[in-house]
């Protein structure tokens, strides 16, 4: 895989701009946390790299999550793998799941220790469930980069641990927007500072201490 | 200043509405129409369940048509609402929506004759238009979040399938449920016009006087739309699909050289049909507009108008009834009734049995849409009042009333008056099937004559009447920013 790179990009809401001009570049293995205060632009950042990078097989685990309440912990995962089989496969699977299919999600919802929800809705779950279904469609999708919106912020230390090295084994490159600083510079070797919609902070991680990127959530 | 805005609105329509009263024909000509009221009322009170032998063949005709026609239209209706972003779509839907099943009917007759055919596809094509929009509107409300968040290339269908239809599942059922009473009442009405449903024998019972037939069907209409959430189950529901469209009867068989006569020759333009050509054209259409289009159009605005004030003023009077502020629970039940049974019959029928009663005029009509109209709104305002919370102290009775809650409640209502606007224009334009002299008067009488080109254009004018009236409600609701949001979907 080639480098992934946004050059000069805005954002803009109404009349006022809430992010760039930036650019960066996203080199294949590199894993980048995007660190800063809410509202400096994280989400911002992380919806436009999704928007230039998506066709680039890119996965995304929103902050609203973007699961389908209506449907069941296995389908909502399954979502991740749609473009995989064909047509008359989705539909089948809609009603009645093929075994092969089960036989390779189940896993996945082990790992994240929510197998035994694999039937039930998405809606009846917990906030820290249904975040792990959404890290689990990203890991059944097994795309070329991961995006994602604080996606364990839900999650208990070891559970957000466990979810995390699940998450960085699948994608080796990939952007994660985290207000756990520790948990960011544990599992990513690159952290992007963002401050008033600029790149305030760009190192690798072996370089910094949790109190190096804390001026950022100063006001 | 809202809240003037609106007064002075009502007050212009009530105005407005006094003044079409001067020009309306609202004489009651039998001679003695409260002795034939008393007759009915009678006939009611003691149905006579045995002595309509046919009574199981129209229930299952009903329902079978019903089912058919709303499928046909629920299936239809999908698929447009999946397009539903491009703008020929859109202009089609609002057109075939806005010419009332019974147009639809009185056209396939010509062309299907009494065929099982005509009553499906007379429900099933206006349907297919209403759904198409509220369907669209279902979707499109629903969470784009998780579509975004899916693999690129998922593909359409798949996404479809697997994030906007499940999100909006529920409110697409509950949607197609209510939108099956409504079919229930539109396949009972084609009976007026000759399909072997209620109406049919309900109107054959009122030609021979035998009151308690029509009292017998009467109440099994009530009965089978009161216990509508009883029988139609998700489980049953396709058993119902599959024997319904053999449960149709077989009519008569279509002639297919009506059929062609019908396209190739009744739905052309008299003038050129005759050879007369283009310049004929003018002329023709001068004269179809000056001599039926425009009094029927009159006629038509000069009712709605009256029926829809008269209906804002029952529906006020009326929501007390099922408003917990203002019953006991017994007496809340027994208006529960009164409202149930204004609501679910038709304005067609209604306005059949009133002019039985007192004669031809403009009177049945309007108070038909009156009754009709007003229980459905003030069931819906009623429902809406018990979502107020009063003050402790709140006084009671027509204080209460004035005060409180209907100050409260007043916007909601003149959303949903306009909401009703375009259905009580376009229910009038069809009352005129019975002789009252709005547009579908004169649509019947030239279909009558076998006159398929006039019927055309006429149906075109009253459709577009129908869509202008909505989009002048969509303006005025926009405009004194009325809403109404929970139910504003119901409307048959």
């Amino acid at each position: 895989m080639t480098s992934l790179t946004l050059h000069e990009v805005v954002a803009d809401y109404g009349e006022g701009r809430v992010l760039g001009p930036l650019s960066l570049t996203l080199s294949p293995g590199e894993r980048v946390a995007l660190v800063g205060k809410s509202g400096a632009g994280k989400s911002t950042l992380l919806h436009l790299m999704y928007s230039h990078w998506r066709h680039r097989n890119a996965a995304l685990i929103p902050q609203q999550l973007g699961l389908v309440d209506t449907l069941s912990t296995f389908h909502n995962v399954y979502m991740g793998g749609l473009p995989r089989h064909s047509i008359h496969h989705n539909l089948i699977t809609l009603a009645r799941p093929f075994r092969r299919d089960i036989d390779a999600i189940f896993p996945l919802l082990e790992r994240l220790e929510i197998a035994d929800k694999c039937w039930n809705r998405a809606g009846e779950l917990s906030g820290g469930q249904r975040q792990r279904i959404a890290a689990a469609r990203a890991l059944y999708q097994a795309g070329s980069v991961l995006l994602a919106d604080e996606p364990v912020s839900s999650l208990d230390g070891p559970q957000a641990a466990a979810a995390m090295t699940a998450l960085t084994e699948t994608y080796d490159t990939a952007v994660l927007a985290m207000h756990d600083v520790e948990l960011a510079l544990r599992f990513c070797d690159r952290v992007i500072g963002i401050d008033q919609g600029t790149i305030a902070l760009d190192q690798p991680s072996r370089r910094l201490a949790t109190s190096d990127v804390l001026p950022l959530y100063a006001s | 200043m809202r809240q003037s805005a609106s007064i002075r609105l009502s007050l212009a329509f009530v105005l407005v509405a006094f003044v079409c009263l001067l020009f309306a024909d609202l004489q009651i000509s039998t001679s003695n129409p409260w002795q034939e009221l008393g007759r009915l009322a009678l006939g009611v009170v003691t149905p006579d369940f045995a002595a309509v032998d046919y009574l199981g063949k129209a229930v299952i005709r009903t329902l079978a048509f019903a089912f058919v026609g709303v499928a046909l239209g629920a299936g239809g209706g999908f698929m447009l609402a999946l397009c539903f972003r491009h703008r020929v779509i859109r202009a089609g839907c609002a057109i075939i929506r806005a010419v009332h099943e019974l147009f639809w009917a009185l056209l396939f007759l010509q062309c299907f004759g009494l065929h099982p055919l005509t009553g499906v596809l007379a429900i099933a094509i206006p349907y297919a238009g209403i759904f198409a929009k509220v369907y669209a509107e279902i979707l499109d409300e629903t969470d784009p979040e998780p579509a975004h968040a899916l693999p690129a290339s998922s593909g359409r269908l798949s996404t479809l399938l697997y994030t906007r239809l499940p999100l909006a599942w529920s409110h697409l059922v509950s949607y197609t449920a209510y939108r099956l009473e409504c079919g229930l009442r539109s396949s009972a009405v084609l009976g007026f016009i000759g399909m072997p449903t209620l109406g049919y024998y309900l109107e054959s019972s009122f030609a021979q006087g035998h009151y308690s037939s029509v009292g017998a069907l009467l109440l099994i209409f009530y009965v089978l739309i009161a216990t509508l959430k009883l029988w139609v189950r998700p489980r049953l529901l396709p058993l119902y699909l599959m024997a319904a469209p053999f449960l149709l009867g077989s009519g008569l068989p279509i002639a297919w050289s009506n059929v062609s006569r019908f396209l190739t020759q009744d739905v052309i333009p008299a003038p050129i049909r005759s050879g007369e050509g283009i310049a004929g054209l003018g002329p023709w259409l001068g004269d179809l507009l000056t001599d039926q289009a425009l009094p029927g159009i009159l006629n038509t605005l000069l009712l709605t108008q009256i029926a829809l004030v008269l209906t804002g003023a029952l529906a006020l009077l009326l929501f007390p009834l099922v408003s917990s502020h203002f019953t006991r629970r017994l007496s809340g039940t027994a208006g529960h009734m009164v409202l149930v049974i204004l609501r679910s019959t038709p304005e067609y029928l209604l306005a059949f049995i009133l002019l039985q009663l007192w004669g031809p005029s403009m009177l049945p009509a309007v108070v038909a849409l009156a009754i009709h109209n007003g229980g459905i709104i003030g069931h819906l305002i009623g429902q809406r009042s018990n979502t107020l919370r009063l003050r402790p102290d709140a006084p009671h009775g027509v204080e209460r009333y004035a005060y409180e809650v209907v100050p409260r409640l007043y916007g909601p209502f003149l959303a949903l008056l306009f909401y009703r606007w375009e259905i009580i224009m376009r229910e009038t334009a069809i009352l005129g099937i019975l002789g009252v002299a709005t547009l579908g008067f004169y649509i019947d009488s030239a279909i009558q004559e076998i006159r398929i080109d006039r019927a055309l254009v006429l149906i075109l004018i009253t459709a577009l009447l129908n869509i202008g009236i909505d989009s002048l409600a969509r303006h005025l609701r926009a405009r004194l920013r009325l809403r109404y949001r929970a139910n504003s979907r119901q409307g048959c």
